[in-house]
């Protein structure tokens, strides 16, 4: 079975594109913005269609089961989720990746598994997906810088892959690395961030049921922006944890580092779970702003997924932030 | 007099166009994803971008030896505070949902809001004075008043630095620029007789 198809097998059918009109209409309240006083209405922002303006020139993919899990909230717009992103490789402006990350090339693409396992070895992305069914998973995403949204993935639950390499009782940690190549990332040249960028999760984050492995997006590959073409998606963690671009897995005895981390131990902590109650230093993490709102919400603990609580039972949450 | 109208011009030019192009990419909705956030910085970069503008106006006149720049900064000077004021309303309106509670907890918990907040109130009683009848009314005092500019500035400028996560180029350019304008107004009798300006003579409060 052939899961990712390059070709653009599944045209999008005439129903599926969102009118102009209807499209525009989303942002009409801005206009209300710019007239807006102090009294203005907390009327939400309300994004019509969400699915405008995909990228047709990404490949399309075919998923086996569909699950929603971001408690019916409304999915963001495609052109937000690809056009607000954090990939320093490609600079540190927002819309800097959705610029410069079409350098990257994702084909063809392996990855190499090694560390505390039987089975090592280098696979090819295509090899790696194929023996699972994709599904979509739609979850919350939440930012360190108290932003949020709600994606649409495509992927494969990160336990089914990493339990292919075999990991050893010795495997009690996962290291992930990021593509460092300076030829498709100009912008790593200058040092912003240690790289290659890296990041680690305790084996057992790794293999709960939530902790995914994205390949797509909006029903189409990832676009190079998002972390093309393969990346973490772990929701109740900030977004930094969900690495991009992965090239190397790593099982590892002990704890690996994670550039943020390392960079400013003080305001990115290892776990790093969503916590309202835990702020970062220099800002509150109590509420978010979702991309396409103007007014911002409450955070939810573990962003809403109780159910990965029970890996920190015991724990101090205060003090491994 | 028509000397000093190209610098008018200019001076209203530079608070002018900033505030259009909000406005408009406002109504056309260009702000991007996060459309406060945007608006958050690019009031905040032009309140600093002002700012130093109006700094820059003393040492532009010593090395022009116009007097056009003094008299334009006074303009400079109030863009600046309005765009501050801006950044100040969109932050009390859309971070805070006006809740002085969270005001106060930013205030207490956030070094570097309480930086950009002392830096708005410093610039609050300049704003206040800043028509030629309080200067006349406060003659030499209005000088020694309106030296707090260069903490406000200063202040502003770290709140800015403070902030960014990693990249911290920008934000160090800014400083960067406004020590080199404040570096301007020490005292240095060489390097100004040399240049052919009296050192002390018009070097106060500008």
């Amino acid at each position: 079975m052939m899961l990712i198809k390059l070709s653009q097998s599944r045209p999008i059918e005439p129903s599926e594109i969102t009118p102009e009109a209807v499209y525009t209409q989303r942002r009409r309240f801005l206009v209300n913005m710019g007239l807006a006083t102090a009294a203005v209405a907390l009327a939400g922002y309300e994004p019509a269609a969400a699915g405008a303006a995909v990228d047709v020139n990404l490949a399309s993919l075919n998923v086996a089961k569909k699950r929603e899990l971001a408690g019916g909230e409304r999915v963001t717009a495609y052109e937000d989720i690809s056009h607000y992103n954090n990939f320093y490789e490609f600079g540190t402006g927002k819309e800097d990746p959705a610029r410069n990350a079409g350098r990257l090339r994702t084909r063809p693409w392996s990855v190499l598994v090694d560390g505390e396992c039987e089975s090592p070895g280098r696979i090819d992305l295509e090899d790696l997906i194929k023996p699972q069914a994709l599904e979509e998973r739609i979850y919350r995403h939440r930012c360190v810088e108290a932003w949020s949204m709600v994606a649409p993935w495509i992927g494969v639950p990160l336990t089914d892959l990493l339990r292919r390499f075999k990991p050893t009782s010795k495997a009690k940690y996962v290291a992930f690395y990021t593509l460092f190549d300076p030829a498709q990332m100009p912008d790593t040249a200058r040092g912003v961030l240690n790289w290659p960028y890296r990041e680690g999760l305790r084996i057992d984050e790794a293999m709960h049921p939530l902790a995914f492995l994205s390949v797509g997006l909006y029903g189409r590959v990832l676009p190079n922006q998002n972390g093309a073409p393969l990346r973490l998606t772990v929701p109740w963690k900030y977004g930094f944890k969900s690495i991009k671009s992965i090239v190397h897995v790593q099982f590892t005895q002990r704890q690996p580092d994670a550039t943020w981390n390392q960079l400013a131990p003080q305001e990115y902590g290892f776990y790093s779970n969503v916590n309202p109650s835990v702020d970062h230093p220099r800002w509150s993490q109590a509420k978010e702003r979702r991309l396409g709102e103007l007014f911002k919400r409450n955070t939810l603990p573990f962003n809403g997924y109780p159910e990965v609580a029970s890996l920190y039972s015991g724990m101090d949450l205060r003090r491994f932030f | 007099m028509n000397r000093l109208l190209p610098w008018r011009v200019g001076a209203w030019a530079l608070g002018i166009i900033p505030l259009a192009f909000a406005i408009k990419w406002t109504f056309q909705s260009r702000l991007g994803p996060n459309p406060v956030e945007f608006l958050e910085h690019y009031t905040g970069d032009w309140t600093l971008r002002l700012l130093l503008a109006t700094l820059a106006m003393t040492p532009l006149r010593k090395l022009t030896r116009m007097t056009e720049p003094i008299r334009v900064r006074r303009i400079l000077g109030l863009w600046a505070y309005a765009f501050l004021c801006l950044h100040f309303s969109i932050y009390l309106v859309f971070d805070l949902s006006f809740s002085v509670v969270q005001l106060g907890e930013d205030l207490v918990k956030r070094t570097y809001i309480t930086l950009g907040f002392a830096a708005w109130l410093m610039l609050l009683p300049l704003a206040i004075t800043s028509t030629n009848a309080w200067q006349r009314r406060l003659k030499r005092r209005w000088l020694t008043l309106h030296q707090l500019i260069y903490p406000a500035a200063i202040l502003g400028a770290i709140h800015y630095l403070w902030l960014v996560k990693a990249d911290t180029r920008e934000p160090l350019i800014y400083l960067a620029i406004l020590l080199a304008l404040l570096a301007f107004r020490l005292p240095m009798p060489a390097l100004l007789s040399r240049t052919g300006g009296s050192a002390g003579s018009s070097s106060r409060a500008s």
